[in-house]
């Protein structure tokens, strides 16, 4: 069975919504404001007679006429970055500011944390952690790339994050994008689905808590968790959501999410959430013509 | 585990060469602020760092003013825009900035396209051709450069601005291109 039926039941239009996972995602970059201005760089793909349309939400995002924004010169100075539309969300969300601290603890291979140095103006601290020496290498390299000079990559198991290389013990921010069934994805790697199984749902679903668990206990109080995943599972979204309400010290805030979206739901097969996940986003890609997202804003509490 | 480096006191001693410790490779050690502070061998200090970009580049020392400098392997330096406790056992600190090793100090590509536009001199402007043929990764004869030899930033226009293309290394009339492989391509001649 394709595994996204298991999902159909929660979408409105469900003829949209598998019309739009067979095809292909449009290619957009994110301007990097470290090295240029969407002006400039707008100017500069006009220049070499690059096609492009402005993205409506986000002056930052350009949808590419053609494939692959690889070959062209603002992107060979940095200019450009790869990066998913609905990918850009997690960082508005956070909303990081310039001179703070913030984890980023699934941060390979970098778009969003090079999007929150970007919104930082590179300054203050992003520590941008993963597990697999290979990611990390991606990771580096696109930060190499952009130019970002204010992030510190470590290797550890972000269960159990350690801030003790560190000059403080608490962070301002913190974003979870976890590793997750990635059905949202499909447009982008149309064989994601091979691999799925209810089995990983659910030890994945268990790695996501440790993770979101331990941000949300190396965030100040009053701090600001983001969590993110490209899955439509509840058992990884809302359930991951309402296990760190009930034992970590946060809350569900609500914000306002610049794309099309659906509320977060509070009943799947046996189980019942916290009816605060209603505030989290689902994001559909028949909804705005993006992959599929999910994403949730917390307050640390104490 | 003893570490050396975490006995650092920070203060500055006038240390024989063979009393320095050895750079660890695996590890980020800050830059001392003088060769006077110097307690790592051979290690490049942060002010030799920021005059090298002043004398070669014309770069203003107050570009670097709000960051730090840190080395990881012998004689590859980052650049980090906050400060750390030192030394760290970390992945990355920042984005590599030079390479000290030899006897000619050598910029990093990326921290050329990040930092080249404050440059004043020893700044090669390069034609549509030019800059196409440099991004490639080619070399190129280029005799008309009456300018130094060595690391010289090489530069375009680009949405009507100059743009750092990369690191060119001059000699014997030829213009050379640095441009890590990984980065190197073929673009249009614009």
């Amino acid at each position: 069975m394709n595994p996204l039926e298991r999902y159909a039941p929660l979408v409105d239009d469900r003829e949209a919504f598998f019309d739009a996972c067979e095809r292909p995602l449009p290619s957009v970059v994110r301007v990097n404001t470290i090295r240029s201005t969407p002006d400039r760089a707008r100017a500069a793909l006009d220049e070499e007679g690059v096609g492009y349309e402005e993205v409506d939400w986000n002056p930052e995002l350009l949808r590419l006429d053609e494939r692959g924004p690889g070959t062209s010169w603002p992107y060979f100075h940095g200019w450009l970055h790869g990066q998913e539309e609905v990918s850009a969300l997690p960082a508005i969300a956070l909303d990081p500011q310039p001179g703070e601290k913030v984890w980023d603890s699934c941060a390979a291979p970098g778009s969003k944390t090079t999007q929150l140095s970007a919104m930082m103006d590179d300054r203050g601290v992003v520590v941008g952690n993963d597990n697999n020496l290979g990611r990390l290498s991606a990771l580096r390299h696109n930060a190499e790339r952009l130019g970002v000079t204010n992030l510190v990559v470590t290797k550890q198991d972000g269960r159990n994050f350690s801030l003790k290389p560190f000059g403080f013990d608490e962070f301002d921010r913190a974003i979870v994008d976890a590793p997750c069934s990635c059905e949202g994805t499909i447009r982008k790697n149309p064989d994601t689905l091979d691999q799925w199984t209810l089995e990983h749902v659910h030890s994945v679903s268990a790695i996501q808590k440790g993770i979101l668990s331990r941000a949300v206990q190396a965030t100040k109080p009053g701090g600001t968790v983001v969590y993110s995943t490209c899955t439509f599972a509840p058992e990884e979204n809302e359930a991951v959501i309402d296990h760190v309400l009930e034992t970590e010290d946060c809350e569900v805030v609500a914000f306002d999410c610049p794309l099309e979206s659906r509320p977060g739901v509070t009943e799947w097969e046996d189980d019942e959430y916290d009816s605060s996940v209603e505030q989290t986003h689902r994001i559909y890609p028949h909804l705005n013509d993006t992959g599929g997202f999910y994403c949730a804003k917390l307050e640390v509490t104490a | 585990m003893s570490d050396p480096e975490t006995d650092d006191t920070g203060e500055g001693s006038e240390s024989d060469e063979e009393n320095l410790r050895d750079n660890v490779g695996q590890r980020f050690g800050r830059l001392p602020a003088t060769s006077a502070d110097r307690e790592v061998k051979g290690r490049a200090s942060r002010e030799e760092v920021v005059e090298f970009f002043n004398e070669r580049f014309g770069i203003e020392p107050a570009v670097f003013e709000d960051f730090s400098f840190w080395e990881k392997g012998k004689g590859k330096i980052w650049i980090f825009a906050a400060d750390n406790p030192s030394p760290v056992r970390i992945e990355g600190l920042g984005m590599t900035v030079l390479r000290t090793r030899q006897e000619h100090w050598k910029p990093t590509h990326s921290a050329v396209q990040r930092f080249g536009r404050h440059a004043t001199k020893n700044v090669i402007d390069l034609s549509p051709e030019q800059a196409a043929t440099f991004a490639r990764g080619e070399d190129q004869d280029l005799p008309e450069w009456d300018g130094d030899w060595g690391y010289l930033i090489a530069a375009h226009e680009l949405a009507g601005e100059r743009e750092p293309v990369g690191v060119a290394l001059y000699v014997y009339d030829e213009l050379r291109s640095t441009v890590p492989k990984g980065n190197q391509e073929a673009l249009s001649v614009l």
